[in-house]
């Protein structure tokens, strides 16, 4: 055993005390997200109540890639197409087995997943229980997908992951047009053999009467498991581990960091809670979910997040997708312009800031504000 | 293994890149404790010497063994887990995170917890940080570098990275290091106090030290035997007094003497 692990035997806290302390901030987020649903959902009108559900899962998503573009400094540029992945697996999940359970593809949620009408319903019902696997689900194949992607490319060094990641979400994309009509009746639903289900989504229409799950109270959880999963990960030495890999690679390799092995954990990391984020997209009220959410153009609307925010920073990145949400509503006026827009501002960020708005750095922290006019070192801290 | 068994030994070690002989039948072996010099003129092959070693290529043929291990086949990674640590001619800091940050990652090899427990931040995750923490600020207060923790590894001066890179190294628990001439571009005062500072570390630390390096004042003060390298070949081998006499290291460096004829 070696002496580091010897020395931490010693140092080893009690368990009660430590599971308290690491599952509060999870209970302080689902405390959170019950609130947001029950006591403040039904006084906010649909169209910022919409606004904040796009927040919330595109700060699961900029979260995410932010471990794989950020941490372990890899580039990936296929994040739409794990999203698409994971949106269309739960969305199957959820639509056939309500088909087969129920005979309805109706959502049949309590009040957490009500986006209506929240009079006189239970909180959580079989249909949330079912909503909650299907996420799971979606994460997983997500994940599973991002192994088959990440263990061949990221062996590699280089852009390699950049190309391969772009391709595979175009695969996805075409590949999900191929697919066949929605199975609209119970019957047809019943008749067909379970295997062949997925192959039903809809082609190039898309994807249309999925239960309408997503509330609040779900986008929310799922953003406090992610940025809790993602800053613990960060703060402690497997993210230390992320963070040399993207500083030196060889010197990494050289302090006995598995490089490969932890390239690919981070992409697949990424790849489930963007397949989680998908499932939550597929479940919104008032998506068509299609073929397109693979795009590119989706894709890059995450990367231009994680690059705003910062290249490693968990705050940055969820800041910059409130940003880049809400951006397009400010700028209606000149909605043509949007992408020429983005482009200026990362060529510009490129230019004058590499690294992203606040770096590697969390928002609180005293350095992330180094570029602010003014900024000066905080004292002592420089001798 | 008797205290005699040798700590590092490599046994025969070639390596070619194309028609070039970088390095052949490379020979040497380290009992525990010995401070072992590795000189010779620039593109002798030193360099080459420990990349084969740590694995960052394989070697066409020869082995090395680590405290009797063999580490054939093993990635760099894995040669870092058996005891190889090194530091780099030119250096390889993370740069852009903090001097203890710095520590902390060459601490990662010696943890045992796994991420689930990370996230969760179970016991196990909890002791071994505070484990890291504490053997990251020892090491940092071992080179004198503990008022500068929370700096970027890039803002630091020259001879202060130098010393960054040892500590780093040393805290992955190695049985071996490797320096790789870990004078250069010293002052002649940081000269001075580096070769106290390698002799207290291989003391302190229990080691078995191979060193590169291009400043003889350094290499014949604390090294107790010096191989010399040249084209990759091994011209001489022994202790320091015996080298400097050596007729063929001084024509290595300064060629050939003057003949009748010329």
């Amino acid at each position: 055993m070696s002496l580091l692990a010897e020395q931490a035997r010693s140092m080893r806290p009690a368990w009660g005390g430590s599971l308290a302390r690491g599952l509060a901030p999870l209970a302080a987020g689902l405390v959170l997200a019950v609130v947001l649903q029950v006591f403040i959902r039904p006084y906010i009108d649909p169209y910022p109540a919409k606004l904040l559900l796009d927040i919330g899962i595109n700060c699961v998503l900029a979260v995410s890639l932010t471990m794989v573009n950020g941490f372990t400094g890899q580039f990936s540029m296929g994040h739409a197409g794990f999203m698409a992945v994971g949106g269309y697996a739960s969305g199957i999940v959820t639509y056939y087995a309500s088909m087969r359970l129920w005979g309805s593809p109706e959502a049949a949620g309590g009040v957490l997943s009500g986006i209506l009408d929240l009079q006189g319903l239970p909180l959580v019902t079989k249909g949330d229980v079912l909503f909650l696997f299907s996420l799971l689900v979606g994460g997983t194949v997500s994940g599973l997908l991002g192994v088959a992607v990440g263990l061949p490319s990221l062996r590699l060094r280089g852009d390699y992951l950049a190309i391969v990641t772009l391709g595979f979400g175009e695969i996805v994309r075409v590949l999900i047009q191929q697919t066949r009509p929605v199975l609209g009746t119970a019957e047809e639903v019943r008749s067909t053999p379970t295997w062949q289900l997925p192959s039903h989504v809809g082609g190039s229409l898309g994807f249309s009467g999925i239960p309408t799950y997503t509330s609040l109270f779900w986008v929310y959880l799922a953003v406090a498991v992610t940025l809790i999963a993602a800053f613990r990960l960060k703060t402690g030495t497997f993210g230390r581990a992320f963070l040399s890999i993207r500083e030196d690679e060889i010197a990494a390799e050289a302090m006995g960091i598995k490089t490969t092995r932890y390239k690919v954990t981070a992409f697949v990391i990424a790849a489930f809670f963007a397949g989680i984020a998908g499932g939550l997209f597929s479940h919104t009220l008032g998506i068509g979910l299609s073929a397109e959410a693979a795009g590119f153009l989706k894709s890059f609307d995450v990367i231009i997040m994680v690059v705003l925010g910062g290249l490693g920073s968990i705050s940055g990145a969820a800041a910059a997708a409130v940003v880049v949400t809400l951006l397009p509503e400010w700028l209606r006026p000149v909605a043509e312009y949007r992408m020429v827009i983005y482009a200026l501002a990362l060529i510009l960020m490129m230019i004058f800031r590499p690294k992203g708005l606040f770096g590697v750095r969390e928002i609180w922290e005293r350095a992330a504000w180094s570029w602010l006019p003014g900024w000066r070192p905080a004292k002592g801290a420089r001798r | 293994m008797t205290s005699d068994a040798p700590m590092l030994d490599i046994r025969g070690v070639c390596k070619s890149f194309g028609g070039l002989k970088a390095v052949s039948d490379f020979s040497v072996a380290l009992p525990p404790g010995r401070l072992h010099g590795l000189i010779g003129p620039n593109g002798a092959g030193k360099t080459t010497v420990f990349n084969l070693l740590t694995g960052v290529y394989p070697p066409d043929s020869g082995d090395v063994r680590l405290a009797g291990r063999s580490l054939r086949g093993l990635k760099p990674h894995q040669r870092a887990a058996a005891g190889l640590a090194r530091t780099f001619q030119n250096i390889r800091l993370f740069p852009d995170l903090s001097v203890l940050d710095n520590v902390k990652i060459a601490c990662h090899v010696r943890t045992t917890h796994t991420m689930a427990e990370a996230i969760l931040r179970l016991p196990r995750h909890r002791a071994e940080e505070r484990a890291i923490t504490e053997r990251a600020r020892r090491m940092l207060a071992i080179f004198d570098l503990d008022d500068r923790q929370t700096e970027d590894a890039k803002n630091l001066p020259y001879g202060a990275q130098r010393r960054l890179e040892i500590a780093r190294a040393l805290a992955t628990e190695p049985k071996v290091l490797l320096l790789d001439e870990p004078a250069a571009g010293m002052n002649p005062q940081e000269k001075l106090g580096l070769r106290a500072l390698i002799r207290k570390v291989l003391a302190d630390f229990g080691l078995t030290i191979l060193l590169i390096e291009h400043d003889m004042g350094v290499v014949m003060d604390i090294c107790d035997r010096i191989t010399v390298l040249d084209y990759g070949v091994i011209i001489a081998e022994g202790p320091p007094a015996q080298i400097q006499k050596n007729p063929k290291v001084i024509e290595a460096y300064l060629g050939e003497p003057a003949t009748a004829e010329a």
